[in-house]
């Protein structure tokens, strides 16, 4: 019968004895459904960890690292800059408004659990094609998600990314970030301290919602559960209620008296509740403060009747903080609740650590003077979770099975060129991405730039940009070169606002770890980030892992979504950004390697062997840290008039999106073939400047290639031998692809 | 004398902070007014800022009238006290019934986020004072709510006695004959669907606003509102800084 349990409950045979060696007797059902939720995947990182910790994470800036509830690093000024990213992608892939709705909650309360009030939201969401109705579905309640609670909670979603390919079809990716600010002193951790102090649950009432949600939801492939079919077949109606719902009204007074509670010095210790709820929060605190706490679970407000102790004690409902507070200063606690009407109760107090040091026992009682329900060491919960060296195994390598095969080279590509543009303004229009007065440059750019500014923070002149970047194409091909690609477009979007970058989060999303290939692309992934961040000294301040991401059946391909932080030390004017001026030079910086291998181009407009498969053009991050440094430099120094980096489709989409986003055509020359024009080679940008001469003379002198490209002018796009196209109708294409697709026209 | 300007904070507000800047940005003094209060008595002026009050639940405005900062708002604009309601602020001061008609959701059903010209009609209301009749603004819009609706009747009346602030150069929204701003009979009581705290400065990509807001902090001096806007209207582009 046991048995039965811990496997219902998501729990290996292994581990169910691991646990029961752990407390010297076996596991009573509560007990065992806090071990469940505590060593899941989701919440014990048990497959990755062993890889993670090969990411950088130290630099002179870094005031948190991994492991807390969001990295935190020094802006100047006395301001620190909190940042997370977390996916939530299989709630969205069941209930996709909710699923995104309370990703966004969740990060949110990440971020003020550290002092910090969250000012900025990006999402990087990934769906399957839209010409598949169920994945139009997906994508519509995931944006109206993200708007409905973001908007109505007050936190303006600044930028973001949204991509299509086949891999994710019926399991999208909705990875949220959220960055907040603080004063240094207000910097606050998750633990618990003071023996006797007590444990207040704030917020929302605790109810049957999310219930499993991170061991039976986030940590299983859908098969496993449903009936084997596709998860848009019955399998996920099943799972509904493993999704939580979300109350972004509760949650922006949550915040709000959070803040206060903080900025009072109310409060020693705060901690969110999500994934694994009250189970995590005092097992964590507790642990972390290397004390114990007794908790009754009596006390805990509930919205239905009858709830189990193991429900309770579960539960993932949204919008509850549990703040550890000394007892003289409960009835100011109180009174700032009430004037927030946020309910406060008081669940736990905290016990004493064992006398050598070991950490102390997390007790559930039915009433302060009643039965023990629960009695298990606060740490093995929270940090002695098991660590597996899972499998590896290298695929066959696509770059042999499919080379770049030679092709009839096109003469025009003006066809292709809109075909491959798109205004991604349908989504972000729908998130109020200027709340607060910081927004200097929101969506549709390179990076969102924000000015440092927020009720209690010290005045400073000094800005932040931000970005977020995955791309599955290249993570196909070479898990390892994709990742450090992505981390290195990420850190040049930034550049191109002037910012230099300082710090990275990262979301790996893969697929089912019990497959060795799986676990391969992670350690690979994990190897090229590293590699990456070390050389452009970004060190990695947090992190989330979602695995288990698997569509029909069959794993996603790797997409590591990197998320990027850079500092403008004086934000003063507005940037350059995408803007081309009649009569001024184009110029190339970097060098472009003709090769399609990963390109949207190969993807979308490839036929045969180039869209499968080839090697990536090569990466040289002493390179690309040279051309992030020069690029910092020229906007800094305001010599360039406008800029853009080369990324998503090539030299030929920037071109376009320079041209479309400022209204002035262009004429390029010396792009030798459709494989120049769309190649995704790294490390170059375009800008366009009234000082040629000047720009091409500082990037040799910084050891970077560097090429004229032409002119800015007239009111069509020209590309010498390959594209001539109005702008009117490349407007046209790149206003209305998205539209038409969401709305299932083709 | 710089005016000194309440800005009222019902739960699940969220721009309160924004227009305290841009009323200080411009000048002014600002303080903001708990919901509960039932006295605003030390101010000027009053903003009913933008958001989610009382987390927009029933319907956006629905809930808010009934705060008791309300009667207190009431009172202060029968005495005749300049009040502005930007976006949830205008649909609470329609469910108040201190401004006709009401918001529907946006022709489209989609929230909308960008940045719209807005033209200035000729009107009574005492937030156009500094601004000609005709001029173009670039202002931030952010709602699901802001499709203007009312009564044929009523809409004839805003027109005949100029009480349309201001229109859509392109509605955005499907609102009636395109307004995106109206004022009650005594020109004092303002709702605005577009957010001019949001283009006070330049930085933030259009400055465009501050016209509006400067007719709060720097209130018409003598009793005739009209001899004021006379004097006080400035020629020249859209967003020119007033000195």
């Amino acid at each position: 019968m046991g048995e039965v349990i811990h496997r219902a409950l998501g729990l290996s045979d292994e581990e169910a004895a691991e646990i029961e060696s752990v407390l010297g007797r076996p596991p009573n059902h509560l007990e065992l459904a806090m071990f469940a939720v505590m060593w899941s995947e989701h919440c014990s990182y048990k497959s990755s960890r062993l890889h993670l910790r090969r990411l950088p994470s130290e630099g002179e800036a870094v005031l948190v690292g991994p492991g807390e509830n969001a990295g935190v690093v020094d802006a100047g000024d006395g301001i620190a800059v909190a940042v997370r990213i977390e996916s939530h992608n299989h709630p969205s892939a069941i209930e996709p408004y909710q699923g995104a709705a309370t990703g966004v909650g969740g990060i949110l309360r990440d971020v003020f659990t550290m002092g910090a009030r969250p000012i900025a939201v990006m999402d990087s969401l990934r769906f399957g094609p839209l010409d598949d109705a169920r994945n139009r579905w997906l994508l519509e309640g995931v944006v109206s998600g993200i708007s409905g609670y973001g908007n109505s909670v007050g936190v303006p979603t600044v930028g973001g990314e949204v991509g299509f390919d086949p891999c994710y079809s019926g399991n999208p990716l909705v990875n949220v970030l959220c960055l907040g600010v603080l004063p240094v002193g207000r910097l606050v951790r998750g633990r618990a301290s003071g023996v006797g102090n007590l444990a207040v649950l704030l917020g929302a009432s605790t109810g049957r919602d999310g219930i499993g949600g991170v061991s039976v939801l986030a940590s299983a492939g859908f098969g496993a559960t449903g009936d084997g079919r596709a998860p848009s077949a019955n399998g996920s109606e099943s799972l509904r209620p493993s999704v939580q719902v979300g109350d972004p009204f509760e949650e922006k007074r949550l915040l709000e008296a959070c803040l206060e509670l903080l900025d009072a010095g109310l409060v020693v210790g705060i901690q969110d509740l999500g994934g694994a709820g009250l189970t995590c929060a005092t097992s964590e605190t507790a642990a972390r403060g290397g004390v114990g706490m007794d908790v009754d679970v009596s006390a805990v407000p509930r919205r239905e009747p009858a709830m189990e102790p193991f429900e309770v004690m579960t539960s993932e409902s949204q919008e509850r903080m549990l703040a550890i507070v000394a007892p003289r200063d409960l009835s100011r606690l109180l009174e700032v609740c009430a004037r927030w009407e946020v309910s406060a109760s008081v669940v736990g107090r905290v016990t004493p650590g064992q006398p050598d040091g070991g950490g102390g026992r997390l007790r559930v009682l039915d009433g302060w003077d009643g039965a023990v329900l629960a009695d298990v060491p606060a740490a093995a919960l929270a940090d002695d979770a098991p660590v597996y060296d899972r499998p590896r195994r290298a695929p066959a390598p696509i770059a042999a099975v499919a080379p770049d095969g030679p092709e009839a080279d096109r003469t025009d590509c003006g066809a292709d060129l809109l075909a491959l543009v798109a205004d991604a303004s349908w989504v972000y229009q729908q998130y109020d991405h200027q709340l607060f007065l910081n927004t200097v440059e929101g969506p549709g750019g390179d990076a969102a730039v924000l000015r440092l500014k927020a009720p209690g923070l010290p005045a400073s002149r000094r800005g932040l940009a931000l970005s977020t970047d995955g791309n599955s194409r290249w993570c196909r091909l070479d898990p390892r070169q994709g990742a450090a690609m992505t981390v290195a477009e990420s850190a040049l979007n930034v550049a191109c606002a002037g910012a230099r970058p300082v710090a990275a989060v990262d979301c790996l999303n893969l697929g089912n770890p019990e497959h060795p290939e799986v676990m391969w692309q992670l350690s690979e992934v994990v190897d090229g980030l590293a590699e990456a961040c070390r050389a452009l000294e970004l060190p990695v301040v947090g992190g989330n892992v979602s695995l288990y991401n698997e569509s029909q059946g069959r794993d996603i391909d790797p997409t590591p979504v990197v998320g990027v932080v850079g500092l403008i030390d004086r934000l003063e004017r507005r940037l350059p950004g995408l803007t081309l001026v009649p009569g001024e030079r184009l110029l190339l910086l970097g060098h472009t390697v003709a090769s399609l291998s990963g390109s949207r181009w190969a993807a979308e407009r490839g036929s045969g062997a180039a869209s499968g498969g080839g090697r990536l053009p090569p990466l040289d991050l002493a390179v690309h840290r040279a051309l992030v440094e020069l690029v910092v430099d020229l906007v800094s120094d305001g010599v360039v008039t406008g800029l853009h980096d080369v990324s998503d489709g090539g030299l030929g989409v920037a071109l376009a999106e320079l041209a479309v986003q400022s209204g002035t055509g262009l004429v390029a020359r010396g792009i030798a073939g459709h494989a120049e024009l769309f190649s995704e080679s790294p490390s170059r940008v375009v800008v366009c400047t009234a000082n040629p001469e000047g720009i091409a003379a500082r990037a040799r002198s910084a050891g970077l290639a560097v090429s004229e490209l032409g002119i800015a002018r007239g009111d069509r796009l020209v590309v010498e031998g390959l594209v001539d196209v109005a702008l009117a109708d490349l407007e046209q294409a790149w206003r209305s692809t998205l539209p038409d697709r969401v709305a299932g026209r083709h | 004398m710089s005016g000194r300007v309440g800005v009222v904070v019902f739960p699940g507000s969220n721009c309160e902070h924004d227009v305290v800047e841009a009323i200080e940005g411009l000048g002014g003094d600002a303080e903001l007014v708990w919901h509960g209060a039932r006295s605003v008595a030390q101010v000027d002026a009053l903003v009913l800022p933008g958001g989610f009050a009382h987390g927009d639940y029933l319907r956006p405005g629905a809930i808010a009238r009934f705060s008791p900062v309300m009667d207190a708002v009431r009172s202060f604009a029968a005495d005749g006290g300049l009040v502005l309601g930007v976006c949830n602020g205008f649909q609470v001061l329609t469910e108040a019934g201190m401004l006709p008609g009401a918001l529907q959701k946006n022709r489209h059903l989609r929230f909308l986020c960008t940045t719209v010209s807005v033209r200035i009609e000729r009107s009574r209301s005492f937030i156009s004072r500094l601004a000609r009749p005709g001029t173009v603004l670039r202002l931030p819009i952010n709602h699901f709510e802001g499709n203007y609706t009312c009564e044929p009747e009523t809409l004839a009346e805003l027109r005949a006695e100029e009480r349309i602030v201001a229109r859509y150069c392109d509605n955005p929204n499907g609102s009636i004959d395109d307004i995106a701003g109206i004022t009650n009979e005594a020109g004092n009581v303002v709702g605005l669907m577009p957010h001019p705290e949001r283009a006070y400065d330049a930085l933030l990509g259009s400055s465009d606003g501050a016209i509006l807001l400067r007719t709060m902090v720097e209130p018409p001096r003598g009793r005739s509102r009209a001899a004021t806007a006379e004097a006080g209207a400035t020629p020249g582009p859209a967003g020119s800084r007033l000195v």
